[in-house]
C-alpha cells in the first residue's frame, strides 16, 4: 500500500553555491524525510560556465552539501536526488559529482547503494540534422527560431530535463541520482508522480521546494524546509527554528524568478497556479490546494541552453576625482573610444565602459540623469579574439583615461586613478546563444539513465 | 495631496532574472490595506513603468496584480541576454532602486 503522504527535504536552493546551513538541516534530518532532494544548476550565472564548462561554486561547498544529503539519507535508507549537477548540469558536471558521491562512499565506508545518473548535453552536428530536417526550434521569450548562423555559434547546449529521467533512475532502483540540467520543480515532483500522487500536486510541491528557504519568511537563505503532499494538498514547513512558512512568503515565492507569478513551464506540460488557495495551517506550515497541471498538446518540447564563445576578456579599472573630468565623463569615454578605434581598426572587438557612480549598475535603464557624486569608478571591459589583443585593447581603453584631453581640466599629470598599473585577466566572454525549445517523440530522448552499484 | 513613497508601503521590492532575456520586478505588501491602496493609486502601470525606466511599452512583456501575495509583478525583456558583452547586473538584481521612490497618493 502507498503512502498516505510523501515528505520531501530540500536543503539549499542551489547545492554548493553557498554552503547549506547545518542547523536547520540536522532538524529536518530529525524528522526522518522520505527523500533528499536538491537542484544544483541556475542560469543566472550567465553564459560563461556552460561555455567553459566549470563550476561556479566552490568544490569544498559542493562536496559538504553533497556530503551532509548522502550520510543523512544512506543512513535512514531513503533516496537522495541532485538535479543540474555542479551548476550547469553538463556532462563533465555530472561526472564531478558522480565521483563526488563514490569519494565519500569510500570515506565513509557506506555499505552498497545504486547510484543513477544521466547526460543532458546535446549534441551540435544532432540538432543541426534535425533543423536540415525542417524540425523547427522555436525560441523562448521573445527570441525567433534557431538559425544555423546561431547554432555554429553555440559551444555547449544542455537539453533541461522533466521529471521523466528521474522517474526512470527511481524505477530502476537508484537511491542517489545525479541528474544533468533539469527543470528545478521536476526533481522534487518526480519521486511524487513516481509514488502515485496527483501530478497537479507533485508538480506544485516542486515549484515551492526547489529553492529551499526563500519560500520563508524572515529572509534566511540555505536553510532546510520540507514539503508534505497527500492526495489533497502540499504542505511546505521552515526547519530553521526562526523561521515560518507563512501565507505570505509561500504566495510571494511563487513569483520568484518567474515572468509571471501564475505558470510554470516545463517538459511536459504547465502548472497553472491561478487558483491556488494559502492556508496557514500552523504556526511554521502554509498549505497550498488548486494547483492545476496542463499537459502539453501535442509533442513534449525540451528547452535547450546553449552558450557560446565571444573572445577572451580582460578588466581594467580607473578612478576619476577631478570634478570638470566627472561632469564630462562622456566626452571623455567618446575620446578614449576613438583613440582605440584608430590603433585597432582591422580587429573585432568588444569594448565597454561601465560608469560607477553615474549609470554603472543600470545602464540604459538608469533614470538618474544627473551624476552627484564626487568621485567615479569606470570598469572598462574589452573583449578580443586572443588574450594579447584582449589585453591591448583593454590597456588601451583604461590607459587612455588617463590621458583625456579636456582643455580646462586643472591637473595634467594624469585623468585617472590606478589601483593596478595594468589590466586583469577575466574569464572567457561567452553569449547565451539559445533558449529555445524543441519537440520531440520521446521525453527521454536526450537522457540515458545509466546505473551502477558504488559503496562497500 | 498627502503621498507616501512605495518603499514606505511594500515589504519586498525587488528584481531578478527570470530566465536568459528578461529581468522581473516584484513588489511585495504585508497588508491588504497598503496593496489596495497602492493598486488603486493607478501609479504603478505599464505606462508608468515604460516611463521611469525610459524604455518602450513593449519591453514589458507580463504585468500581473498578484491578488493572493498581495503583490505587483511586472518583467522587462533585456536588451541583450544576461552575462553579454557590457553586462552590468548578472542576475538581474540591482535594478529596482528606481521603484522605492514613486510616490503613492494616501487620501
Amino acid at each position: 500500500m502507498r503512502k498516505a503522504e510523501l515528505r520531501i527535504i530540500c536543503p539549499n536552493g542551489h547545492l554548493g553555491f553557498a554552503p547549506t546551513k547545518e542547523e536547520s538541516f540536522k532538524i529536518g534530518v530529525a524528522t526522518y524525510p522520505d527523500y533528499y532532494c536538491c537542484d544544483s544548476g541556475s542560469d543566472d550565472i550567465g553564459p560563461a560556465p556552460l561555455g567553459a564548462d566549470k563550476s561556479v561554486s566552490m568544490y569544498e561547498w559542493q562536496k559538504h552539501d553533497l556530503e551532509l544529503m548522502l550520510l543523512a539519507s544512506r543512513e535512514q535508507g531513503v533516496p537522495m536526488i541532485i538535479g543540474s549537477a555542479g551548476d550547469t548540469g553538463s556532462n563533465s558536471r555530472v561526472d564531478l559529482y558522480v565521483q563526488i558521491i563514490k569519494d565519500l562512499a569510500q570515506k565513509h565506508n557506506i555499505p552498497k547503494f545504486k547510484l543513477a545518473y544521466f547526460y543532458s548535453e546535446v549534441n551540435k552536428e544532432y540538432l543541426r540534422e534535425q533543423m536540415e530536417k525542417g524540425i523547427v526550434i522555436e525560441g523562448l521569450d521573445g527570441r525567433g527560431k534557431l538559425t544555423i548562423e546561431d547554432l555554429d555559434k553555440t559551444d555547449r547546449i544542455v537539453a533541461v530535463a522533466g521529471v521523466h529521467p528521474y522517474i526512470k533512475a527511481l524505477e530502476m532502483g537508484a537511491d542517489v541520482i545525479i541528474g544533468g540540467r533539469s527543470s528545478d520543480c521536476a526533481i522534487f515532483a518526480a519521486p511524487a508522480i513516481k509514488e502515485g500522487f496527483p501530478e497537479n500536486l507533485s508538480y506544485y510541491l516542486g515549484k515551492v521546494l526547489e529553492c529551499a528557504s526563500f519560500c520563508a519568511e524572515p529572509y534566511g537563505a540555505k536553510e532546510s524546509v520540507i514539503g508534505i503532499i497527500t492526495d489533497h494538498d502540499v504542505k511546505v514547513t521552515a526547519m530553521h527554528p526562526d523561521q515560518r512558512c507563512t501565507v505570505a512568503s509561500v504566495a510571494g515565492h511563487a513569483m520568484y524568478e518567474r515572468s509571471n507569478p501564475y505558470y510554470e513551464f516545463f517538459a511536459g506540460g504547465m502548472l497553472d497556479m491561478t487558483n491556488c488557495k494559502y492556508e496557514q495551517y500552523d504556526e511554521k506550515t502554509c498549505k497550498i490546494t488548486g494547483p492545476e497541471f496542463v499537459p502539453v498538446n501535442g509533442k513534449v518540447k525540451i528547452k535547450l541552453e546553449g552558450s557560446g564563445k565571444i573572445g577572451e576578456k580582460y578588466i581594467g579599472i580607473a578612478g576619476i576625482r577631478d570634478p570638470y573630468t566627472i561632469s564630462n565623463i562622456d566626452k571623455v569615454i567618446e575620446w578614449v573610444k576613438e583613440q582605440v578605434e584608430e590603433r585597432y581598426q582591422d580587429i573585432k572587438y568588444h569594448l565597454n565602459f561601465r560608469i560607477f557612480g553615474k549609470n554603472g549598475v543600470m545602464g540604459e535603464l538608469e533614470p538618474v540623469k544627473d551624476i552627484k557624486s564626487h568621485e567615479i569608478c569606470v570598469i572598462v571591459e574589452g573583449i578580443a579574439p586572443t588574450k594579447k589583443l584582449a589585453e591591448e585593447i583593454t590597456l588601451m581603453g583604461t590607459r587612455q583615461i588617463f590621458y583625456a584631453r579636456l582643455p580646462e581640466v586643472k591637473g595634467t599629470a594624469g585623468t585617472a586613478a590606478f589601483i593596478v598599473d595594468e589590466v586583469l585577466p577575466a574569464s572567457s566572454a561567452y553569449m547565451w546563444t539559445m533558449n529555445h525549445v524543441i519537440p520531440v517523440d520521446d521525453p527521454m530522448e536526450f537522457f540515458d539513465v545509466k546505473l551502477i552499484e558504488v559503496g562497500e | 495631496m498627502r503621498t507616501k513613497k512605495l518603499a514606505e508601503l511594500a515589504k519586498t521590492i525587488r528584481s531578478k532574472n527570470a530566465g536568459t532575456d528578461k529581468i522581473t520586478f516584484d513588489i511585495i505588501f504585508r497588508e491588504e490595506e497598503n496593496y489596495k491602496l497602492v493598486k488603486e493609486s493607478k501609479q504603478i502601470t505599464k505606462e508608468k513603468i515604460a516611463q521611469l525606466f525610459g524604455i518602450s511599452k513593449e519591453r514589458i512583456c507580463d504585468f500581473v496584480e498578484f491578488d493572493p501575495a498581495y503583490a505587483i509583478k511586472f518583467t522587462i525583456l533585456r536588451s541583450t541576454p544576461s552575462g553579454s558583452p557590457g553586462e552590468g547586473d548578472i542576475f538581474g538584481c540591482q535594478q529596482y532602486p528606481p521603484l522605492l521612490d514613486i510616490e503613492i497618493p494616501i487620501e
